[in-house]
């Protein structure tokens, strides 16, 4: 267990995903389960950079993969703020649970 | 234990201990804050894995960008001193039942996993190449990606300054 290897990294990436998934599932609070959804990301990139350093080293396929997804990661936070402000104009709460408006 | 390994180990308590605070805190702004170590955390080990662009990047987007946003957006919404309210006890044991019977299926499947390694001679992450990878047209290029994020990247500011405006009532 001395060297740093692929496991170990996994198993960071593993717990923090769960933690994420956990928030998200117990969270009503918009905000508070956004922040759970960018723990989910980042646990997924450090599976990319784990698979990339340690599987392929001869490619940079991983690396290109979490950059795109960063990118992608940003636009999707700021069109979900903006959609979370727009519904607190419209609600005064960004409460899961009071956003029924559109429910069937 | 060398010191490599030492700093691993501080690194990864960083990262599990913010997200596990982040997720459970019931002050917002201090789940922003917990949020924050647990994403420089990660930049760390991007940085002790030697891909230094992409921490620099994690810090940049993430750390700059994406918290500073989520922390003003707490302050546009919600009075973030105030506590939110305690999850349902049933939701909460179920979810943590859920998350640890994941964790430990995931982790059990890949004690089982053998990985091979290609081994293929490594390429080293410098920002050189991944400069020439990123704007070339030839095999393994992604000069394509790249245009189509930046696509994306004008679509979602366009679309968040629609969502977010405040239309004036015609007088």
């Amino acid at each position: 267990m001395n060297e740093i290897g692929l496991m170990h990294i996994l198993v960071i990436s593993t717990s923090l995903f769960f933690i994420g998934v956990y928030g998200f599932l117990t969270r009503r609070n918009m905000i508070s389960m956004l922040m759970s959804v960018e723990l989910i990301l980042n646990a997924v990139n450090l599976n990319f950079v784990a698979f990339n350093k340690f599987l392929y080293p001869g490619q940079l396929s991983g690396l290109f993969f979490i950059i795109f997804n960063i990118a992608i990661a940003a636009a999707e936070a700021a069109v979900a703020i903006a959609i979370i402000i727009n519904l607190y104009r419209n609600h005064r709460s960004i409460d899961i649970n009071d956003a029924t408006t559109m429910k069937f | 234990m060398s010191a490599s390994t030492v700093i691993f180990y501080i690194l990864a308590a960083v990262i599990i201990g913010g997200g596990m605070l982040a997720v459970t805190e019931r002050k917002i702004f201090r789940s922003a804050v917990y949020l924050l170590f647990s994403l420089v955390g990660i930049a760390g080990l991007y940085f002790y894995l030697n891909y230094e662009f992409l921490g620099a990047v994690q810090i940049v987007v993430y750390v700059g960008g994406i918290v500073v946003l989520i922390i003003f957006s707490i302050f546009l919404t919600v009075e973030s001193g105030s506590d939110m309210k305690n999850p349902n006890f049933i939701r909460a044991l179920f979810s943590v039942l859920a998350a640890v019977f994941a964790t430990s299926l995931v982790l059990w499947i890949l004690k089982a996993h053998t990985f091979v390694a290609s081994t293929t001679e490594a390429l080293e992450p410098s920002t050189r190449n991944i400069g020439r990878q990123m704007l070339s047209t030839g095999e393994h290029g992604y000069i394509l990606p790249f245009e189509v994020v930046s696509i994306l990247l004008l679509a979602a500011m366009i679309g968040c300054i629609v969502i977010a405006m405040k239309l004036k009532p015609k007088a």
